[in-house]
C-alpha cells in the first residue's frame, strides 16, 4: 500500500480541473515521473505560488468537483510523483476519482461543513494529515491541536488501495 | 418498476458485482487513441501482460497530434500502430485515414444501441447519441478493458431531459446543450446519466445528437443517452443492413433499449425550446454561459471550426452557409478541421472547402490538435477564440488564451466580424 501521511497543501476553490493540474501539452510525455515539473501549472488564484505551495506536500485538501474535465490519468500521476497519494474533498469528478483508486490512492469526500471546517482551523498552518485505512479515519495535527475526522470509503475502493490498483486485481478475478 | 436505457445495458452486460453498487460490465467497444492508450501498453508490457481481450472490439486511432508535431508525440503514435500490428487491430486508423475519435468511430458503424463503450477520453459520453452507455475513463480502466475487456462502475443514476419545441433559426444542438449545462452547472450531472428526449430531439439528426452528448462530461455527466429510432437506423443501415431484414425489424430491435414509462430518474426536466437564443461561454467553465446578444461584440482574435463537437459535415454546411461569398475580418484567423477524412471529402464535393478558403479559413486535416492546445491553432498568451469545441477552461488553447464556446454558425458569423455576432445577422 502507498503511504498516506504527511503535509497539507489546501486549495481555496471549487472546480479545478484536470486541465489545471496537469496542461495538456504535457501529455506528450511517456513516463509518470516526467510530469513532475509541471504540477498544477495553469492553476492560478489570489494567494496560490505553485512552487513554494507544492514543496514536500502529501496530502491535498480542496473544495468540489475537483478533477473535473478530461479524463487524463497524468492528473493523478502528476500528484502521486510529487509525493501527494491522497486528495480530501467536498467532492470529485467521476473519472477523477475512480482514476486515484485504480493507481491505489486516496479520493477521500468530506461533507462540506467539515472541509469548511478543515479550511477554517488548519489552513495557513503547519498542517500534517495521516490516514488510518483500518479505523477509516483522517488524523489531523497543526503546532497547536490535533483531532480525528471520520470518512466513508467503498469496500471496491479500499480493496483497490490496499491492492495498490484495478489491474492486480482485475487480473486476479476476470 | 420499469428501467432506463442505462439500467437495461447493465443488467445485460454485468459480469458481476464483487462489491456493493459495484458493477462490472462486459465491453463491447473499447476505443484507443495516441495520447492516453501508449501508457496503458506499455504498462501491460512491463506487467508481462502484453495482450488483448478481443482484438475485434478495440479500435484505435491516431488524433490528437497528427501528423506527429515533434519525436515525443511520434513516439506515441509508434507505441500505438505497433501494438495495434502486434496483436491485429485491424481498425486501426492511421495518418492519412484518421480523423477525431467520436467522430471517425460512429462514421465506421463501431457503436450500436445497447452497446457498453470505453475510452480513454472524456468526451466518449458522444457515443451514447446512438443508445449506447458510452463512458470516459482513465489509463488504468482502459488497460483493463484492453486485457480483460471489463470496466467497473457504480449504478448509473439517470437525469432525464424531455425537450419540446423547434429551435429557432440560428439555434442548434450546440445552443441547447450550453443551455442545459448553465441549468445542471458543472458538476449537476457527476455520476449521472443524461437522457435527452423529446419531440426536439426526436427531429434532429446524428450529428446534433453527437454534439448534445458530446458535452454531457461538461455538467459532469457519465454517458450522454439519446434513444434510437428510425434516425438512428437510417444513420447505421449501411452497417446492419446483413443483419436485419428490414429497417423496421432494426427499429423493433433495438427499441428494447430504449427506457420503460415507469423508470425511475433522479430527475426530470422540461423545457419549451422555441424560445432558446443562440448560446456563448464566458470566463473558464463550461457552465459560464450567456446569450450571444449580451456577448455580442466581445473581440476575438481566432475562430476555430471543428473538434468531437463540432467537426462533422452538418457543422460546416451550416458555418459554410454564413461564410458563402464573403471575408472573415481583417482582425482575426480562423481554422476550419473537418473531423474525419469522409467528411473532408464530402465538403470537398459539396464546394464547402471552397467557401472556407475563399473567406480567409485555414482548412487543416482532421485533428483535436487546436482544442486542447496541442497543436494546429494554439492561442498565444492574451488571445480569445470563438470556439465550436467543448471547454473553456483556463489555457485550454494555449497558456493565457481564452476561449469561447459556441455553434459553428456563431463561430462563422464571427469570424466574418472579429467578434462575437450571432449568425442572423448573415440569414437572408
Amino acid at each position: 500500500m502507498k503511504g498516506f501521511s504527511g503535509k497539507v497543501l489546501f486549495l481555496d476553490r471549487n472546480d479545478i480541473n484536470t486541465d489545471e493540474i496537469i496542461p495538456a501539452k504535457y501529455l506528450t510525455e511517456i513516463t509518470k515521473e516526467a510530469l513532475k515539473p509541471y504540477l498544477l501549472e495553469d492553476l492560478s488564484f489570489a494567494g496560490f505560488n505553485v512552487k513554494e505551495d507544492t514543496m514536500d506536500k502529501a496530502v491535498l485538501v480542496t473544495r468540489a468537483n475537483f478533477g473535473c474535465g478530461s479524463s487524463r490519468e497524468h492528473a493523478p500521476w502528476a500528484l502521486e510523483v510529487n509525493g501527494i497519494n491522497v486528495v480530501i474533498a467536498e467532492s470529485f469528478a467521476r473519472i477523477f476519482r475512480q482514476n486515484m483508486y485504480n493507481c491505489g490512492m486516496l479520493a477521500i469526500e468530506l461533507p462540506q461543513d467539515k472541509i469548511e471546517y478543515l479550511f477554517e482551523n488548519y489552513a495557513g498552518k503547519d498542517t500534517s494529515i495521516t490516514i488510518d485505512l483500518d479505523k477509516d479515519t483522517i488524523i489531523v495535527t497543526s503546532s497547536d491541536k490535533s483531532e480525528e475526522i471520520n470518512f466513508k470509503v467503498g469496500e471496491f475502493d479500499k480493496t483497490l488501495v490496499k491492492e495498490e490498483g484495478w489491474v492486480g486485481y482485475a487480473d486476479k478475478n476476470y | 418498476m420499469g428501467k432506463t436505457t442505462a439500467e437495461k445495458i447493465f443488467d445485460a452486460h454485468r459480469v458481476n458485482m464483487p462489491f456493493p453498487d459495484t458493477h462490472v460490465l462486459k465491453l463491447d467497444r473499447v476505443f484507443c487513441h495516441e495520447i492516453t492508450t501508449p501508457i496503458a501498453i506499455t504498462d501491460l508490457m512491463a506487467r508481462g501482460m502484453d495482450r488483448v481481450f478481443d482484438p475485434t472490439k478495440i479500435k484505435a486511432v491516431i488524433d490528437h497530434v497528427t501528423p506527429a508535431k515533434d519525436s515525443k508525440t511520434a513516439e506515441q503514435g509508434k507505441i500505438l500502430r505497433d501494438w495495434a500490428k502486434r496483436h491485429g487491430i485491424k481498425d486501426f486508423f492511421d495518418i492519412g485515414r484518421n480523423g477525431v475519435c467520436h467522430a471517425i468511430f460512429p462514421e465506421k458503424g463501431f457503436v450500436r444501441p445497447g452497446y457498453t463503450v470505453i475510452m480513454g477520453d472524456s468526451h466518449t459520453c458522444t457515443h451514447g447519441a446512438f443508445g449506447a452507455f458510452a463512458a470516459g475513463v482513465g489509463t488504468t480502466d482502459l488497460e483493463v478493458g484492453i486485457l480483460k475487456g471489463v470496466c467497473a462502475f457504480h449504478f448509473p443514476k439517470t437525469i432525464k431531459f424531455v425537450l419540446n419545441g423547434t429551435l429557432k433559426p440560428g439555434v442548434y444542438a450546440k445552443d441547447l446543450i450550453l443551455f442545459i449545462i448553465k441549468e445542471l452547472t458543472v458538476n449537476g450531472a457527476t455520476n449521472m446519466v443524461i437522457e435527452f428526449t423529446g419531440p426536439t430531439i426526436d427531429a434532429m439528426s446524428m450529428e446534433s445528437r453527437m454534439t448534445l452528448c458530446n458535452m454531457a462530461i461538461e455538467a459532469g455527466g457519465t454517458s450522454g443517452i439519446c434513444y434510437p429510432d428510425m434516425t438512428t437506423v437510417e444513420y447505421l443501415w449501411d452497417f446492419i443492413k446483413d443483419e436485419f431484414k428490414t429497417k423496421e425489424d432494426a427499429l423493433k430491435e433495438y427499441s428494447k433499449w430504449i427506457s420503460d414509462d415507469d423508470a425511475s430518474y433522479e430527475k426530470v426536466y422540461e423545457y419549451d425550446v422555441t424560445t432558446l437564443e443562440p448560446m456563448v461561454t464566458f470566463g473558464f467553465k463550461p457552465d459560464q454561459v450567456k446569450t450571444v446578444a449580451e456577448m455580442s461584440g466581445t473581440k476575438i482574435d481566432q475562430v476555430y471550426i471543428g473538434s468531437c463537437t463540432n467537426g462533422r459535415i452538418e457543422d460546416l454546411r451550416i458555418a459554410a452557409s454564413i461564410l458563402k461569398d464573403k471575408k472573415i475580418s481583417d482582425d482575426v484567423r480562423a481554422i476550419v478541421s473537418p473531423a474525419t477524412p469522409v467528411i473532408y471529402s464530402r465538403a470537398l464535393k459539396e464546394g464547402l472547402i471552397e467557401i472556407f478558403q475563399n473567406a480567409g479559413f485555414c482548412v487543416t486535416n482532421p485533428t483535436c490538435g487546436a482544442c486542447l492546445g496541442m497543436s494546429n491553432g494554439v492561442l498565444a498568451n492574451g488571445e480569445a477564440c470563438a470556439s465550436t469545441t467543448n471547454r473553456n477552461f483556463n489555457g485550454r488553447m494555449g497558456k493565457g488564451g481564452t476561449v469561447h464556446l459556441m455553434s459553428p454558425a456563431t463561430a462563422a458569423a464571427s469570424a466574418l466580424e472579429g467578434k462575437i455576432t450571432n449568425s442572423l445577422l448573415y440569414k437572408a
